[in-house]
């Protein structure tokens, strides 16, 4: 078990990595001057069909963690907030699973 | 009939019917047409006239839909625009077809002010949600909520009705004419063959700016049925259970959502009970997943389409011929003509490769305002009063008249079935100060359909990296144009004149990929 610093600092981590990849691959117009947590990727304009293919494969990738189809919806993907949320889940369950 | 004649019927018919369901909200016929009423009327008390083009640069959306049959009851002509459209190119078109206003949302609205800067014709805008400063744009809300007097004499039906502009070869979009007439008749064969009635549920994924989505709500508002629309095909699994909670039963999609439907591992053969078609169009809908889609719908009937922007539509297949001949795209579509021509311009023999030409009402006028480049493509054809489309395609017709694509005469390429013109991709990447020399072409990829890779020479001192090319196209171009691959070279293959050569490039990467 993670200590609550513990779980803190992997979660920043995590969330860290995740605006990393996000910031790098979607548009980055000059005026938007930086993507807050909450912010909703697709009502923002910045993620389309390809662009959540591209996410989840990276999620997959960098996280070790399989997505179900059923997973693949806004709650999970719809901002870095989420993103991270549900990623750290994952890893939960998958660490309990293991 | 005028166009709006489509939605004014329905309503009056049944007013109570549901037109339209987007983000949950329910919209039916009679309130459809009433609030198309009232921002017909804002934008004509506010100085829009008979003939004037209006703009419609939004996504998928109620007021979208509000939008364009009010643009139609004004007598205006409609422009709709990608929503992805950067700031240059909006401009571009603004000033092309000397828009009088624009119908966009709050949020493109620094885009949308940027493009108007330079485009001094625009004099109304009006915006979604908080439309700012109120001197800059109309809210849609309050164009909605007053009730303003009804536009008087809309036109009839040989005036323009819609501008589409497409991509082209030379690197600069044309506009595409179609009249209220070619739009009816397009509309009257399409529904024919999908044989539409107002029992049709539709869900539509499409953008409104592509004529395959804008057509959806054309012709749902003809028959009356009721239009699920929704902004993108982003994702999938609450498509399906929208689908399955509407009992959809119309389904148009693009081969690039066919391949995305068909990644998914959990879809269960037959999930749509209510489902009772699915057409495709816009690029080649390989065969292997037009058998796998009939093994997933097997109750559904598939239609695998072919058109242009010129005429709308221009084939389709019949579902029961489909599984005999996958890889064709059918027959002319009712009321209309298409045949191959020979070297000659004589029809050609069944086999022999050709140019496919077009002829019937749903032909477009022209190009806005671009007569060298329409008399390249409308040329007279057997009636002195006729023009017959050439449409640039390469085609043959088997031994029962069945037409298979055979490849395009010019560079356009196809990606997740939008038209990229290499040559606007490449103006683009020159603007960036140390490209030197820029070739652009489509690879085979098995979601996109050709994927966009733009192969580079670079000032060495220049210092560009992936990141700032690819940066720098997001800011000049539409999504699906943005290059998916990148490589940077020492040098480009040239034609014996001297000029960058495109097909020694595709030729040596196909090469490679074998």
């Amino acid at each position: 078990m993670l200590s609550p610093d513990g779980e803190f600092m992997m979660r920043s981590e995590t969330e860290r990595e995740i605006r990393k990849f996000i910031e790098d691959s979607f548009v980055f117009r000059e005026d938007r001057g930086g993507l807050s947590a909450e912010e909703s990727l697709l009502d923002a304009g910045l993620i389309d069909s390809t662009g959540i293919l591209e996410l989840v494969a990276f999620l997959e990738s960098a996280f070790g963690i399989a997505i179900a189809d059923a997973e693949i919806v806004p709650d999970n993907l719809d901002s870095i907030q989420a993103i991270t949320c549900y990623v750290q889940r994952k890893l939960a369950t998958e660490t309990r699973a293991a | 009939m005028r166009i709006e004649g489509f939605l004014q019927g329905s309503a009056s018919r049944r007013p109570d019917k549901v037109a339209l369901v987007t983000a949950g909200e329910r919209l039916n016929y009679g309130d459809l047409d009433t609030l198309s009423d009232r921002l017909a009327g804002a934008l004509s008390s506010r100085g829009v006239e008979r003939g004037d083009r209006i703009v419609l640069f939004m996504e998928n959306c109620r007021e979208a839909v509000v939008g364009i049959f009010a643009a139609l009851k004004a007598g205006a002509v409609l422009c709709p625009v990608n929503a992805s459209t950067k700031p240059d190119k909006l401009a571009y078109l603004l000033n092309h077809c000397r828009a009088t206003a624009l119908l966009t949302h709050g949020r493109l609205l620094p885009a949308a002010k940027a493009a108007l800067a330079q485009a001094p014709s625009v004099a109304l805008t009006v915006a979604t949600g908080r439309a700012g400063d109120a001197a800059e744009a109309l809210s849609f809300d309050a164009a909605l909520a007053a009730s303003a007097p009804r536009p008087n004499r809309a036109g009839i039906d040989l005036d323009l009705a819609m501008l589409i502009y497409t991509s082209g070869s030379t690197g600069r979009p044309k506009g595409v004419m179609m009249t209220h007439q070619n739009v009816a008749a397009a509309a009257a064969s399409i529904t024919s063959y999908l044989e539409n009635t107002a029992d049709d549920v539709i869900l539509s994924a499409l953008p409104i700016s592509f004529d395959y989505g804008l057509y959806q709500v054309l012709m749902a508002a003809k028959v009356g049925a009721t239009l699920v629309l929704e902004k993108s095909f982003a994702y999938p699994q609450l498509i399906f259970e929208t689908m399955a909670a509407e009992r959809v039963t119309g389904f148009p999609i693009v081969p690039m959502m066919a391949a995305m439907m068909l990644q998914q591992k959990e879809l269960r053969r037959g999930a749509f009970p209510h489902l009772r078609y699915i057409t495709s169009t816009a690029a080649a809908l390989p065969p292997a997943h037009i058998a796998r889609l009939q093994e997933l719908f097997p109750q559904v009937k598939l239609y695998s389409m072919y058109g242009l922007a010129e005429c709308k539509r221009c084939t389709f297949m019949p579902p029961d011929e489909l599984r005999r001949r996958p890889s064709s795209v059918g027959i002319p579509i009712p009321n209309t003509e298409a045949f191959v021509i020979d070297a000659n311009g004589e029809r050609a023999a069944p086999g022999v490769v050709g140019e496919l030409v077009v002829r019937g009402a749903h032909v477009m006028k022209g190009y806005w305002e671009d007569p060298e480049a329409t008399s390249c493509v409308l040329r007279p054809g057997p009636h002195p009063w006729e023009k017959l489309l050439h449409t640039g395609d390469l085609f043959r017709a088997d031994e029962d008249g069945y037409l298979y694509f055979v490849g395009r005469r010019d560079d356009i390429i196809k990606s997740r079935g939008e038209k990229v013109s290499p040559k606007e991709v490449e103006n683009v990447l020159y603007a960036l100060v140390g490209v030197r020399e820029a070739a652009v072409v489509g690879v085979p990829d098995p979601i996109l359909g050709m994927a966009i890779k733009a192969i580079l020479v670079v000032a060495p001192d220049a210092g560009l990296e992936p990141e700032d090319v690819i940066r720098h196209c997001k800011q000049h171009l539409e999504d699906f144009m943005v290059p998916k691959f990148l490589e940077f070279r020492d040098e480009l293959p040239k034609t014996e004149s001297g000029k960058i050569s495109r097909r020694r490039l595709v030729t040596a990467l196909a090469e490679a990929a074998l």
